[in-house]
């Protein structure tokens, strides 16, 4: 079997440690995440740790791919000392306050940048946009087939794998030609934990940064002005607690609070 | 003057506590509780390059520096110092092979010990006093070309684990008539050499500690560590520069752990309607620790930068390990007031990182030997 060049595509995401600093911008309806330290998209490790599993086992080349401000070269070093072997920032003003449509169009134009690629890895979702429609995107911008929701990911042959998919109740089990873009769960896999000499190496390994120069996308589908996705609303739930006093006898207590629940939105 | 640590050592210390976080920190309080030294774990910190982290890649480590190597132990004690202190204390009979050994002898132990694929200790302490090197009772004789070993050590860390342990004897006497001694390499399975009496500590459990019992314990020349009558430079140097430092790194992991819960703890609790963080008193005792760990850190941080320079750090390093360990009892305790009743309960880890802090006080060298050292050298 030929070795597989394997894109993963990672997203640096506010660390769960400082959501408290995260903010919503009220006019762009975006996330303010600026000066939040972040950690790599966990279900992109899971991704990432596909790829590496592959590799390990039929050779190959791993790539991690990252549309985002200069800061994700961190995010990215972290992917090179967790074991990838090259990286790709794509970062430029143009690129800031991209919808899943713009930024699965740049992500596209890297991967076919860079040559022949295999099978393209995602995460299913981002932990703070939580969409899940960029790697879906990414496959219709490639003209590869795409899946998500996988659980399970095997090479077959040359040119074949099978993935297998979590539904609510069953497993779905494809078996997809390459090229394909699949998007894991946390299922799938535990990502590894990085060595100290994988994070020694992760300094030698190739980092570059493309900007938009660099890549064959259209100026007015970018940013905020070039995407069409506008948040209609966004806001934080008001999480604080109270304390409602119920006058009512002993017996009704209980109908009193299944009463205020249901009242509260929740279907019980 | 530059403060900041280099971007790999930041990647480092994340990826650190990633392992920390999702292999130590849940079972921190069972460990501690059931006194339970994970060698597994170990295994697996070995595995990611934690064992042989300061030694050169020749020799199968990771061929990082000391600084490093207190990055991993701040993070690792940041919620196990038990299990902190049995890796540092490997690092000691690590650090006395690369620093003091010979080609072969590295060559022989190393590739195993930085891997940690078999664990090493330190064994200096008797029963006649820590601080007193100079009464030394173990002693070793030289017989038809065997050096014979008899005599008890005690407070000997990973003393029934260790595969390789760093022992000294007392060999002969100098020109002075001073004891002179030796350091031996002696491997587990010896049949003249055995772990004794296992104690029973209060505080950093989980890491093993207890006597080794020398009984015509026979070793070869090869065996010899640093050269003849040299021992007490090899002890008072591994001790000094990596025990100490090793110390002082633990502590860190403790303050940071106390100042985090006190944080924590001040904005949860509610009084008069109100977090008590908005109480003066309790503010204060935050600003105190919070001081306290960014003194230790500095302490620390910038004696290794000395070692890792092949300076001279011993002076410095008696500051950070006498300083910081006894800052980790103070702000332990700050940590115990803070929560009322809650700060008793075994539930919370408070009461596991007073014990570790005062456990943490004579290892190494205790706090009036640290204050010698210091006194010492600011009148000399
Ligand atoms: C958790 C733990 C792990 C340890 N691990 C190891 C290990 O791996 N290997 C090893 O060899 N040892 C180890 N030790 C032993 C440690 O190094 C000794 O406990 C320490 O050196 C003190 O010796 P000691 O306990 O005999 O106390 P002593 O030396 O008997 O001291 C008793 C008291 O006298 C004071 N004192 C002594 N001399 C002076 C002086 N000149 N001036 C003023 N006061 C003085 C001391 O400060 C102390 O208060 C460990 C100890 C602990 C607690």
């Amino acid at each position: 079997m030929n070795p597989m060049k394997i894109a993963v595509c990672i997203k640096p995401v506010p660390s769960p440690d400082h959501y408290h600093q995260v903010g919503i911008d009220p006019e762009t309806k975006t996330l303010i995440r600026q000066g939040t330290p972040t950690v790599i998209n966990p279900l992109d490790k899971n991704a990432l740790e596909a790829a590496l599993q592959i590799r390990e086992k039929h050779g190959g080349v791993v790539a991690v791919v990252s549309m985002a401000p200069p800061f994700a070269e961190e995010n990215l070093r972290e992917a090179l000392a967790m074991g990838a072997d090259e990286a790709y920032l794509l970062s430029d003003r143009a690129f800031a306050g991209s919808d899943t449509l713009a930024t699965s169009m740049v992500l596209a134009a890297a991967v076919k940048k860079l040559g022949p690629v295999d099978l393209v890895l995602t995460g299913n979702e981002s932990a703070d946009g939580g969409t899940a429609q960029v790697s879906a995107q990414l496959g219709e911008w490639l003209g590869y087939p795409h899946l998500m929701h996988a659980c399970g990911l095997e090479v077959m042959e040359e040119g074949l794998i099978r993935v297998d998919t979590a539904r609510e109740n069953c497993r779905v089990v494809y078996r997809v030609k390459l090229p394909a873009v699949v998007s894991v769960v946390r299922t799938i896999n535990r990502p590894r934990f990085t060595s100290l000499m994988g994070v020694i190496a992760a300094g030698k390994k190739p980092l570059t940064v493309w900007s938009c120069e660099d890549l064959p996308v259209d100026r007015c589908f970018l940013g905020l002005e070039g995407s069409p996705t506008k948040a209609g609303d966004i806001y934080q739930p008001d999480l604080s607690r109270r304390c409602e006093l119920l006058d009512v006898p002993p017996e009704e207590i209980a109908g009193a609070i299944l009463q205020k629940i249901r009242a509260a939105g929740l279907q019980l | 003057m530059d403060f900041s640590f280099s971007k790999e050592q930041d990647l480092l210390r994340k990826t650190v506590r990633e392992f920390v976080e999702a292999e130590v920190a849940p079972m921190a309080a069972v460990w501690d509780e059931e006194d339970h030294c994970p060698v597994d774990v170990f295994k697996k910190m070995g595995e990611l390059g934690f064992a042989g982290v300061f030694v050169p890649a020749e020799y199968g480590g990771a061929g990082l520096g000391y600084t490093e190597r207190a990055i991993i132990l701040e993070e690792i004690a940041r919620h196990s110092a038990g299990l902190a202190m049995f890796l540092m204390t490997h690092h000691l009979g690590v650090a006395a092979i690369l620093e003091f050994g010979g080609e072969d002898q590295k060559k022989k132990y190393l590739p195993d010990l930085a891997s940690g694929r078999k664990i090493a200790g330190l064994s200096v302490t008797e029963p006649t006093g820590g601080s007193d090197l100079g009464n030394h009772q173990t002693t070793g004789e030289l017989v038809d070309g065997w050096w014979v070993l008899n005599g008890r050590k005690c407070f000997a860390s990973n003393s029934h684990l260790a595969q390789v342990t760093i022992v000294t004897a007392r060999t002969g006497t100098d020109d002075k008539g001073r004891q002179s001694l030796t350091a031996f390499i002696v491997e587990g399975g010896n049949p003249g050499f055995a772990p004794g009496r296992k104690e029973n500590k209060f505080g950093l459990r989980v890491s093993i500690m207890g006597d080794l019992v020398l009984n015509n314990c026979r070793v070869g020349p090869e065996s010899i560590l640093g050269g003849e009558g040299r021992g007490q430079r090899v002890a008072l140097s591994i001790i000094s520069e990596v025990g100490r430092a090793g110390m002082s790194a633990i502590s860190l992991g403790l303050l940071r752990a106390c100042l985090e819960d006190m944080v924590r703890f001040a904005k949860e609790r509610k009084l008069y309607g109100k977090p008590i963080s908005s109480l003066q008193a309790i503010q204060f005792s935050i600003a105190e620790t919070k001081v306290d760990y960014e003194a230790a850190r500095l302490l620390t941080y910038r004696a290794l930068a000395l070692k890792d320079a092949k300076q001279r750090c011993d002076v410095e390093l008696a500051m950070a390990k006498y300083f910081s360990t006894e800052a980790v009892v103070k702000a332990a305790k700050r940590n115990m007031d803070n929560m009322g009743g809650y700060g008793v309960l075994n539930d919370y880890p408070a009461g596991r990182y007073l014990r570790d802090g005062l456990a943490g006080l004579p290892s190494a060298g205790t706090s009036n030997i640290m204050k010698i050292i210091v006194a010492a050298s600011a009148l000399a």
